[in-house]
């Protein structure tokens, strides 16, 4: 078996490939449904009414995507770096961290001030923590796979630490959960009655910068060049250790962003669900957006569908909504196989 | 000096050693993985998957060995996903890890809510009892650690002989180190790359299933969700800790394992003054600092994460 390399591809195979792998995918969870005593087509019908069914669906999908957006962009943004950051969960918490600290009415300001200080520190305290890691991997070759992944783990801790500590409401009866935050420290509703909030506008305008940084600025173009081949850019004479260390910056800071605006835009205060696994899907957005800030958004608003249809869906028709976990990942799956056949040709012999 | 009386206990030893086995088992399967020149980063997904494929069988009527033998062969068959998708097809290995940890940790998940729809607190199974070994868990202290334990834990030993017999003794070990080092002089040799890499990444991955399954077989008797909690990505760690070779990562696990053990108990004496969580995230900062530690003279084995084509140089 052999993969010989194809012209590049049209626009309909651009299109028809990524197809290919959410057809595969809702082929696989038909099996599973079908396993599980349901009929595929009418689960599916039940996924989608929950996820676009209503105006109130639809507004629940948008709020479900905006940390997505955040933690899509976080993991593009270092993935065309090849910084392989598996730690957006604990970047979150960090900006979801520093959200309650200084909004809880520590420093007194109005909300045009506090909102925008309170975003910035959010992200710097993400981009802090994914630039620990950037640095062991630079100093001393320590795969930031492992420790990403591993501060996850910690990173929970800490806040569970918090939770019953420093940040303790002493309102909350003993429920590990942090004081509300200020209204002025509140990121306001869109329309009045639901929940979507000015994060999503956040998380769109921070996708329109991702895409103009990587695409229109030197920043972008060296980033890429990193990825694609760090010793010939280093050779070319580029600073590609301080340009990790930057990547690092924006991608912890836009994972934390998510933290921030959950807490500030959905929740009010932190608790240890805070986050479902954002950070991880966050992985599998990215990679269906094959790393396009823009694609990012589209990828969100999909796998916030699934997810949210999947759980109206799990409530009516009995079919467990981990349903909508594994279609995550077999998309995962499916869709960098179909970028690879996309752009190979496979020749068995 | 309560601190140090606790090295003293053959409890305490005990329980390092029930620790470290999971750890043994999982470690061997990612270090056959990655001397083949594989990162597999299923592994926390197939753990969780091992873990709920032994006990269910178990659950559903079947006896304990065939437990294991589920587990494996759920392993192998996630193995086989990955290794098709980053061996011949030649993938990312980092993306389509995560991915089949992702899969396989959401399969396991929805087939157990699908089985068992209604319960509340997890269904328990008959675990495997401790099989005293005679007189060898007579001697004090590391008798009744090493020798005391159950069958699985025994199962781990061997596993640890075999996988250092098979790459240090035996031409298909040879093969299997070569393919991580420098595949085209396998292709050399008339032996596909492909072959022997798929192969060791399904071996692999069987391993870190048994693993797995130790949790919910041998150390606890239900499964609970969350329950491997980053052993996996431990267990990569351990890997590098122990320089790719079985005898230093079997240290490694029961180092870290007797570290584990031993911060549980430090927590119990420490009277609450420093808060359960700190202790708890011990054991991944330990991890992060051994990486840091060995990280400078870690000797990679050169062809990791580098696919192979044939015929191409």
């Amino acid at each position: 078996m052999r993969l010989e390399p194809k012209p590049a591809p049209s626009a309909v195979a651009m299109l028809a490939y990524p197809a290919g792998a959410i057809f595969v995918t809702f082929l696989f969870a038909s099996l599973l449904v079908l396993a599980a005593g349901a009929n595929p087509l009418s689960v599916f019908g039940l996924v989608l009414k929950g996820a676009a069914g209503s105006r109130f669906a639809l507004f629940e999908t948008l709020t479900r995507a905006t940390p997505l957006i955040f933690t899509g962009l976080a993991v593009a943004v270092a993935f065309r770096a090849r910084l392989w950051n598996i730690g957006a969960e604990a970047q979150l918490y960090a900006g979801a961290i520093v959200t309650v600290v200084l909004g809880t009415g520590a420093l007194p300001l109005p909300a045009p001030v506090l909102l925008p200080l309170i975003a910035l520190s959010a992200a710097l305290a993400g981009g802090l923590l994914l630039l620990g890691p950037a640095v062991l991997k630079v100093r001393f070759g320590v795969d930031e796979v492992v420790t990403t992944l591993l501060l996850n783990f910690v990173m929970l801790l800490f806040v569970s630490m918090l939770l019953e500590g420093l940040l303790k409401d002493p309102t909350g009866l003993g429920w590990p959960q942090s004081q509300k935050l200020i209204a002025e420290a509140r990121l306001p509703r869109i329309f009045t009655g639901r929940r979507l909030h000015y994060g999503f506008v956040l998380a769109l305008a921070c996708a329109a910068a991702v895409w103009f940084v990587m695409k229109k600025t030197a920043l972008g173009y060296e980033m890429r060049a990193v990825g694609h081949n760090a010793q010939a850019a280093r050779f070319a004479g580029m600073p590609v250790n301080t340009i990790l260390f930057k990547t690092a910056l924006l991608s912890g800071g836009l994972a934390a962003l998510a933290g921030f605006s959950e807490v500030s835009g959905l929740k009010g205060n932190l608790t240890l669900d805070l986050s479902p696994g954002f950070g991880y899907t966050g992985i599998v957005v990215a990679m269906l957006a094959l790393l396009n800030p823009l694609g990012v958004v589209i990828a969100a608003i999909f796998v916030a569908g699934v997810f949210v249809g999947a759980d109206a869906m799990s409530r009516s028709a009995g079919v467990p909504s981990y349903i909508a976990n594994v279609m995550v990942a077999t998309a995962l799956l499916t869709m960098v196989t179909a970028i690879m056949l996309m752009r190979f040709r496979v020749r068995w012999r | 000096m309560e601190a140090f009386d606790i090295l003293l206990q053959s409890s305490f030893w005990v329980a390092a050693i029930r620790i470290a086995s999971p750890l043994i088992f999982a470690t061997m399967g990612e270090l056959v993985c990655e001397r083949a020149g594989v990162l597999n980063l299923g592994i926390e997904g197939i753990m969780v998957a091992g873990a709920f494929a032994g006990w269910f069988t178990v659950y559903s009527g079947g006896d304990l060995w065939t437990g294991v033998v589920v587990a494996a062969l759920a392993g192998a068959l996630f193995g086989l996903l990955h290794s098709f998708l980053t061996v011949p097809l030649g993938l990312s290995q980092h993306v389509v890890g995560i991915g089949v940890t992702m899969l396989a940790t959401s399969l396991a998940y929805f087939t157990y809510r699908l089985a068992l729809p209604e319960v509340t607190s997890p269904p328990k199974i008959e675990p495997f009892q401790p099989l005293p070994i005679p007189l060898l868990s007579d001697i004090p202290l590391i008798g009744p650690a090493l020798f005391a334990q159950t069958p699985l834990t025994y199962l781990a030993y061997a596993t640890v002989a075999v996988v250092a017999w098979v790459l240090y003794r035996t031409p298909l070990g040879l093969a299997v180190r070569a393919a991580g080092e420098n595949p085209s002089a396998v292709e050399a040799q008339g032996i596909s790359v492909t072959a022997i890499r798929m192969g060791a990444v399904m071996a692999g991955s069987a391993l870190m299933a048994i693993g797995g399954a130790f949790l919910t077989m041998s150390a606890f008797n239900s499964f609970f969700f969350e329950m491997v909690n980053g052993r996996g990505w431990i267990c990569i760690a351990l890997v590098v800790f122990g320089s790719w070779r079985p005898g230093k990562a079997l240290l490694g696990a029961i180092l870290f394992a007797a570290f584990d053990a031993y911060q549980i108990r430090l927590q119990q004496i420490s009277g609450g003054v420093v808060p359960y969580q700190v202790f708890l995230m011990l054991p991944y900062i330990l991890s992060i600092a051994a990486l840091i530690l060995v990280a400078r003279r870690a000797t990679y084995p050169k062809a990791l994460m580098i696919p192979y084509q044939k015929g191409e140089r």
